[in-house]
Formats: structure tokens, C-alpha cells, sequence
């Protein structure tokens, strides 16, 4: 096979007038493809939040701390490929191998926590009610609220015998004829300062915290017909979950092929390290300038998702 | 080099091939196929449109138990026709006519053109035509799944395509997907082999206009076409996990609001996402054949392309403008008159590098001695039908009367008459001229001519008629052919405007034109198949005379292609310029393969100084 290759110019040495090597030139040309992709993505994310109606984009349901530490663990990764590749130039392999170990490991923990991120949000629900009820009926649902004659048309918490794809009708085909529903202490729709002033109190032991966090603990139950629908925080939920996991597991995606490409330069693919040294180099090369990439799309995706 | 081709065994040399020219013949005959597969989906639909409600005869019963209840008693019912309309579309054009001029003719071509030994990626390569082949048998398999095929049309619009409640659509979108990911790896091999791989001294006012086609088409594959990508993973998301990025609030269908979805999406943003694509998807469809034809003119006019640095620059023109004119697919959806606006500027703009192209062609045969071969009429017949299907488009470019065609069979006509003899002729025109290249063998030219005549005047008996058909407002969806709309229909007697049965009768013109149609398909089938084995073996490597340099090789090309280094000294059209400076040699009239006559060509091989004829073959 490769005797037939070898007639191929350009694989490895640099044509003069481009000054690329072909498998550089086809790595950017598939990047350009790729940002036509996420471009397209981000332009779906763009167009549906703008025509979403007033109040319908939720905000704060993200943890940002998390998504923050997330970055900075790709970003690292990035940044030992790049050393991993002035290591391999510089013909020292062991320190090439030990960066990338660096890099498998950071993506695997990206991954990890990205797995752990998706779990917590599967088990999430928001019940919408036909009809709203308030704080005062239900005292339940007072982290949902401050005001407690304030109306309240969805409730989020746990959702009792529910799984992440549980709808309404599938739980009224298993029978279900209540459903009961843990509320969390905070609402998301309380503003970011209100929700601290309950966290400062309830850490300060306050009886009236006590007494939401326990009774938010008990539950509150209502019959399949006061349900309008219900949704965990899954695609289904609205479009704003639908886009999260769309381009996070668009993502996810392109980290894992980053990951079996490195995995494959590491282990089977390092033969060629002996045989032809630069052209193993440029295929290290190739393939960090797309995890490069891959970097640069969460550094996209997580302002956009977490922080706007 | 010659030598690598004789280790490979079966499997290696014809199935999982590396090789360029293998590959492009395995496109070939995979794409020809679903060109045909489609040509039969359309026949059937043409007897449904001409004799509505009737069974089918012959192949009626086969129909039905391929296709079980749509199909009962033989009969095309509303729902097979809106399935055999969609797959209709999807094949003919992802899986019949892009893999026929980009993967077939362009992996075939582009390397050999530029002189290079294979694609810059051989294996990749192997993956583009495999990939292809899964997404289409992926395509083919959503026919027998229960509920059928994707029935919303070649462009899926939802909320429709979501709430259809067949497995089809599924299917359709993951061969989409797959289709996709093929091209975009074709696309890179395309572009990096003619930028990496140009032989020394092929500059690019050298490169033959095949080859700027095939380059700005890979262009637009490469970046048109993952919008599409991104709406198909989209329009997955809609499908399994319940998400709504099509679907609207409030959303009653069947006088029912479809419980346990969010809403909060648009039916828009598809179209936005699909016609991204879709139109630089027509130039993908129409600049390979522009640069087939431009070949075959310039070989059988014998004189250089006229204005071949204006074509160059209209062709990239094209490639840039292509992807700002999407949304006059849309004027139907009522934008407001400012972004209609824009888009109409753009697309009338974009008629003009288009009518640039065509007229240099149109000029190229001014004052040339043709050779009336079998590829040169297809190529000259290539002229005007697509002139028709270019002209007839202009009305389509502004909101106003576009409003009142484009759901009339108007826009049928004019976007077949764009493709079917226009870029199928181009196609036929370049089997019919690089086949000695490939096979080493000549097809026949009485059984061409045949070919070409029946299907040019069947062509234009079947699409026409459609242009008629939609001035007089027949709508291009129904699957009645027009019939409830008819003034034959009880129901409208008396009504003003009813489809007269002049208009209607054409629906049974046109079916037996298919028919017709598809018979003169049979003389190129034979001709095909029947030449591989038995035609007349080529006299030369370059039967016809030809300066590019796919014919410089040996016939047909071995693996690496070329018998020794290529270096090239010359513009890609060099006929007839030695001729002009030394007018005693004979070489004015062209003679079969030429044997023993002074060229009128200079190969873009053959050095410059070469007086001493130093081309080797």
C-alpha cells in the first residue's frame, strides 16, 4: 500500500508556492467545514432565542463554577499538545509521550465532568400547571417565590418514580394518577442576588430557611389533570435545553474522535515515529491544530450557554 | 509505477480500491444506477399524474407487494406519490447527479487534468465512495421500513417531516448525514490535490476549466453543505429526543395540539438551513457540466475557449454569489419586502457571470471547423436547454411574480430543464468522450445518435409542456395530475379558470414522452455495456486529438497514471495555433484518429521549443 502512496508528493516535505504539506492543507479546509457546521448551530441558537417569547429563555439553570472549570481543564490540554509537538520537534519522544498523557487525561476529565453535568440535568424536572398556584397554598414551593401571593405556573424539583425521559403520558400510561413533586429551594427565576440572600441565610441557620428547606423536602402532590406537561432538563424541555445539548453533544463528540486520534498516535501509531519521524510529527501536528479547534468551540460554547 | 496495478488482487484493484480512476468508476456506475432508479420512481408518477387512480399495468402487482397498503390494487394512492416525489428528488440529486459529475467525473479527472499520480489522499478517498454507497443503501432501505419512505418532499420541510409517522424520515435524515460527511471528504480531496498536486508549470491560468469547475464546486460542497448537516442533526433532535427547534408554539395538527412538546422553535430555520445548501447545491448540480462541455467544445471546435480568463472569473463569481442568494426558495414564506430585496439583487447578480460563461461557450464554435462527434452534440445541445432552464428562471427571482409561480409546475420546468438536459446531456457528453480514455475502447457512434436525437426531442417534450402547464396554474403537488382543479372535474363546472382539457391532456403527452424517454436510454445502455467489451479499440492514447492532459498517458491510464514526470508548458486549449502559423500542413481537417497527418494541437506537455515533436507515447 504504501509503495503505491509513495508517488503522492507533499505528503511529508512542504510544496514551495503554498508552503503547506498536504495533510495540513486538508486539516484546514476540514476546520473551514467545521465552522460552517458550528457556525450553522450557533446561528440556530441565535435565530430561536430571539424569537423566543418574553421570559421564555431560562437563565441561571447552568452551574457556571463548574462550566468555568471545565474551560480552564480544556484549555490545559490544549496546551500541553502544542508542547507535546515542540517536544516531538525537538526529537524527544518520552516528553511528547508524557504531555499527551497530560492531555488524555484532561479530556477525560472534561468528559467526566461533562457526564456528571448531563446527569444532574436528566434528574431535574419543571412541572408546568394548568393553572398557577402561589406560595401561600402550597408552602412547599416557598423557595419558588418571595412573595407568597405571587404566582407560580411551573415548579422544578424532583419528580417522584420519574425518569429522565418521562413525559406526562408516559407516566399516565404506567398509571400514575398523582404526581409529587420535591421543589428545590431556590427557583432559578429568582434573580442571582436573591437566591445568595437565601443561601447567606439558610447557612446562618435562620428558622424560616429551616422551615422552606424542610418542607420543600416533603413534597407536594397534584393530580395528572392540574398538569399541563412535564419535562426533566432534557431536550424536550424547551430550546434552550434542546441547543445545550445539541452543541455540547456535538462537542462531546468531536473530543472523543480527538481523544481515539491522540490514543492512536500514542499507542498503534507511534511505529511510524521510527520509520519516518516528520511525517509522524505532522500528523501530531494535524491533529492538535483540531483539538485546537475543539478548544476554541467551547470557548464559544460556554459563554454563550452558561453565561448569557 | 505501471507495476503496482498487477500485484493488487480482485478485491484490492476493483472493490476497496485506492486508486482515483477506480474509485470515480465505482461513483460512476453506483450514481448511474440511482439515476436510473430515480428515472423509474418518475415514470411511475407521470402514469399516476396522466391516468389518475388507475392501477398500474405490468408492474402493478409488483408494486404493491414491494410497497404493500399505499400501493393496494396496483394503484398509486396520494401518500405512495408524495413518497415516490420525495425519493424522487433525494435521489436524482444527492445520490444520482452530485456523486455523477463531482465523484465520478471529478476523481476521475481532476488528478489526471492536473497531472498528478492519484488524489492527495487515496484512502480518504476509498472512505468518500463507501460512505456514499452506505447513506445510499441507508436511503434505499427507508422504502421497505413500515410506513414507508420520507414523504415530505427532496427538502423535508417541517413541521411536517416531524410529525409524519414514519421511520422513513429518520432513515432519510441519517443517509443525509452520511451523504454529507462523503462529499465534505471528497470536497478536501479535490481541493487539496489541485492547490498541492498540480504538475510543475500547471499554473492556474493553466488549469483546464474542468478543473476550475470541479475546484470552486468543491468550494461550495465543502461549505454549503454542513448548514444541511447541522439541520439534519437538528431535525434528528426533533425526532428522537421530542425537541422543538422546528416546531412552533400552539401547534394544532388534525384539529389536535400535540401535547408534551415544548414549542419555541421555527419552521423557518429549516428552510434557512436547507436552502443554504440547496443553492449552491444547483451550482454544484450545473458548473461540472459547464466544464465538461467546455472540454468537449473546445476538442471539436479545434480553437481555444474564447474568453477562457472571463469563464474563470465568472466561475468563481458564481461560487461566491451562490451562497447569498438562498432565501428567493423562501419568497413564498412572506419576508419582509427588505430582505426579499436583497435577495433578488443577489439573484439577478448572479444571472450575469452565468450568462458570461454561456456566451463565451456560445462564441467558442463561432468561425471553428466542428466535428459533429457524438459528445459534441450533446455538448453543443447543452447550449440552449440550459439557456431555457436559465432564462425561464429570471421570473423566479423576484418576489412578485415568483409569488404567483413557484407552486405551479412553471418552476418544475425550469429547474428540470437546468438538469435533466442540461446537466445530463453534459453528463452523456462526457461519457461519450472519455470513455476511449477509460476503456480503450470507442462507443458506437449510430447508436450515440440515436440516444441523442430521441432523448433531445423527449426531453423537450417532457418539460415543456410543464412550463405550459404552470402559466396555466396547475399546481405542482398534486397527485391527481390536476384533476380536481379540471374543468373534465364535475365539481367545476362553469368555474372560470379551471384547467382546460388542453392543459390536462398535456399530462398524457408528457407520460408517454417518459416512456419514449426511458426506451432511448436502452441504445446507451447496450451501447455502454456492449463497447466495454466490444467496441472499436482506440488507434492512439489520444483518439481525439486532445491537448489536455488526461490524454497524455497511456490508455487506459495505469496506476500513478503517467509514464513519466509531467511538466507543462502551455494554456490548456492550444488547437490550432500551429496550424495558423505554418497554414501548407494539412492538419486543418480532422480524419479519425489522425494518423499521419500533422496535429493541429500542441499538448500542454509538449515543450514549447519542441519543433522536434518530442511527445512520447
Amino acid at each position: 500500500m504504501n509503495q503505491a502512496h509513495a508517488t503522492i508528493r507533499y505528503t511529508t516535505e512542504i510544496r514551495e508556492d503554498t508552503g503547506l504539506y498536504n495533510g495540513k492543507l486538508g486539516m484546514w479546509l476540514f476546520l473551514a467545514s467545521e465552522v460552517m457546521l458550528f457556525g450553522a448551530l450557533f446561528s440556530a441558537y441565535v435565530f430561536l432565542r430571539l424569537s423566543a417569547r418574553d421570559g421564555e429563555w431560562p437563565h441561571g439553570l447552568l452551574n457556571i463554577p463548574i462550566g468555568a472549570f471545565n474551560t480552564l481543564v480544556l484549555i490545559t490540554s490544549s496546551l500541553t499538545v502544542a508542547l507535546s509537538w515542540t517536544s516531538l520537534k525537538m526529537g524527544d519522544f518520552q516528553r511528547y509521550r508524557r504531555f499527551q498523557f497530560v492531555t488524555l487525561g484532561c479530556a477525560t476529565a472534561f468528559l467526566g465532568i461533562k457526564s456528571w453535568e448531563y446527569y444532574d440535568k436528566f434528574n431535574h424536572y419543571e412541572v408546568w400547571l394548568e393553572k398557577p398556584v402561589t406560595a401561600k397554598e402550597h408552602p412547599q414551593l416557598a423557595g419558588h417565590s418571595t412573595d407568597p401571593d405571587a404566582p407560580i405556573a411551573s415548579i422544578i424539583g424532583h419528580v417522584e418514580g420519574a425518569r429522565p425521559f418521562t413525559t406526562l403520558a408516559s407516566l399516565e400510561e404506567a398509571g400514575a394518577t398523582t404526581v409529587t413533586i420535591h421543589p428545590d429551594k431556590f427557583h432559578y427565576r429568582l434573580s442571582a442576588r436573591q437566591q445568595a440572600e437565601r443561601r447567606k441565610a439558610e447557612r446562618s441557620g435562620e428558622a424560616e430557611t429551616a422551615r422552606i428547606a424542610a418542607e420543600s423536602h416533603e413534597g407536594v402532590s397534584f393530580d395528572v389533570s392540574q398538569i399541563d406537561r412535564l419535562s426533566a432538563f432534557v431536550p424536550r424541555h424547551g430550546t434552550f435545553f434542546a441547543n445545550y445539548f445539541t452543541l455540547t453533544g456535538l462537542h462531546a463528540l468531536h473530543v472523543i474522535g480527538g481523544i481515539l486520534a491522540f490514543a492512536f498516535l500514542l499507542w498503534p501509531g507511534a511505529r511510524m515515529w521510527r520509520d519516518d519521524p516528520e511525517r509522524y510529527t505532522n500528523r501530531v501536528e494535524v491533529t492538535g491544530l483540531f483539538w485546537h479547534f475543539i478548544d476554541l468551540v467551547w470557548i464559544f460554547l460556554f459563554p454563550i450557554l452558561y453565561l448569557l | 509505477m505501471t507495476s503496482d496495478s498487477h500485484e493488487l488482487g480482485f478485491v484490492r484493484k476493483y472493490i476497496f480500491s485506492v486508486d482515483h480512476k477506480m474509485i470515480g468508476i465505482q461513483y460512476g456506475f453506483t450514481s448511474l444506477t440511482f439515476v436510473f432508479t430515480g428515472l423509474i420512481l418518475m415514470l411511475l408518477m407521470r402514469w399516476q399524474i396522466a391516468n389518475p387512480g388507475e392501477a398500474v399495468p405490468i408492474v402493478g402487482g409488483l408494486l404493491e407487494s414491494l410497497m404493500g397498503e399505499p400501493a393496494s390494487e396496483g394503484k398509486i394512492s396520494a401518500d405512495l406519490y408524495n413518497m415516490f416525489g420525495a425519493m424522487h428528488g433525494t435521489i436524482m440529486i444527492f445520490l444520482g447527479i452530485v456523486p455523477l459529475v463531482f465523484g465520478a467525473f471529478g476523481n476521475y479527472l481532476v488528478p489526471l487534468q492536473v497531472g498528478a499520480p492519484d488524489m492527495a489522499f487515496p484512502k480518504l478517498n476509498m472512505y468518500s465512495y463507501w460512505l456514499y454507497l452506505i447513506g445510499g443503501l441507508i436511503m434505499l432501505a427507508s422504502f421497505v421500513v413500515p410506513g414507508g419512505p420520507a414523504q415530505a418532499g427532496w427538502t423535508s420541510y417541517p413541521p411536517l417531516t416531524t410529525i409524519i409517522p414514519t421511520d422513513g424520515q429518520t432513515y432519510w435524515i441519517l443517509a443525509m448525514v452520511i451523504i454529507i460527511t462523503s462529499s465534505l471528504l471528497g470536497s478536501i480531496n479535490i481541493i487539496v490535490t489541485v492547490i498541492q498536486l498540480r504538475a510543475p508549470g500547471l499554473t492556474w491560468m493553466r488549469l483546464p476549466f474542468f478543473v476550475w469547475t470541479e475546484f470552486v464546486t468543491a468550494f461550495l460542497l465543502l461549505l454549503a453543505f454542513p448548514p444541511l448537516e447541522a439541520g439534519s442533526i437538528l431535525q434528528l433532535m426533533d425526532r428522537l429526543t421530542g425537541s422543538s427547534f422546528f416546531m412552533p408554539h400552539d401547534l394544532v395538527v388534525s384539529g389536535r395540539p400535540l401535547a408534551d412538546l415544548s414549542g419555541g422553535g421555527s419552521p423557518l430555520l429549516w428552510q434557512h438551513l436547507f436552502w443554504f445548501l440547496g443553492h449552491p447545491e444547483v451550482y454544484v448540480l450545473i458548473l461540472p457540466a459547464m466544464g465538461i462541455v467546455t472540454e468537449v467544445i473546445a476538442n471539436n471546435t479545434r480553437k481555444p475557449v474564447w474568453g477562457y480568463r472571463a469563464m474563470v472569473g465568472s466561475v468563481l463569481a458564481i461560487g461566491f454569489l451562490s451562497m447569498v442568494v438562498w432565501a428567493h426558495h423562501m419568497f413564498m414564506t412572506g419576508m419582509g419586502s427588505r430582505i426579499s430585496m436583497f435577495f433578488q439583487t443577489t439573484t439577478t447578480i448572479i444571472s450575469i457571470p452565468s450568462v458570461i460563461v454561456m456566451t463565451c461557450l456560445l462564441l467558442s464554435l463561432w468561425g471553428g471547423s466542428i466535428r459533429f462527434t457524438v459528445p459534441m452534440l450533446f455538448a453543443i445541445a447543452f447550449l440552449p436547454m440550459f439557456g431555457v432552464g436559465g432564462l425561464t428562471g429570471i421570473p423566479l427571482a423576484f418576489n412578485s411574480s415568483d409569488t404567483a409561480l413557484h407552486d405551479s409546475y412553471y418552476i418544475i420546468g425550469h429547474f428540470h430543464y437546468v438538469v435533466a438536459p442540461g446537466t445530463i446531456f453534459a453528463v452523456f457528453a462526457g461519457i461519450y468522450y472519455w470513455f476511449p480514455k477509460a476503456t480503450g475502447r470507442h462507443m458506437n457512434t449510430v447508436l450515440g445518435w440515436v440516444h441523442f436525437w430521441g432523448s433531445l426531442v423527449c426531453m423537450n417534450l417532457i418539460f415543456f409542456p410543464m412550463l405550459v402547464q404552470g402559466l396555466a396554474g396547475m399546481g405542482r403537488r398534486m397527485s391527481d395530475g390536476g384533476y380536481n382543479y379540471s374543468a373534465a372535474h364535475p365539481s367545476n363546472e362553469g368555474v372560470i379558470g379551471a384547467l382546460s382539457s388542453t392543459v390536462m391532456h398535456l399530462n398524457t403527452v408528457i407520460a408517454w414522452s417518459v416512456l419514449a424517454l426511458m426506451l432511448f436510454q436502452l441504445p446507451f445502455l447496450f451501447n455502454f455495456f456492449y463497447s466495454i467489451f466490444a467496441g472499436r479499440r482506440v488507434e492512439s492514447d489520444n483518439p481525439w486529438q486532445a491537448t489536455t492532459l488526461e490524454w497524455q498517458t497511456p490508455t487506459p491510464p495505469p496506476h500513478g497514471n503517467f509514464a513519466q514526470d509531467v511538466v507543462v508548458y502551455r494554456d490548456p486549449y492550444a488547437y490550432s495555433l500551429a496550424y495558423a502559423l505554418q497554414p501548407s500542413t494539412s492538419g486543418a481537417t480532422w480524419s479519425g484518429d489522425g494518423d499521419g497527418e500533422a496535429p493541429d494541437f500542441e499538448a500542454q506537455n509538449q515543450p514549447v521549443s519542441g519543433v522536434e515533436s518530442t511527445r512520447s507515447e
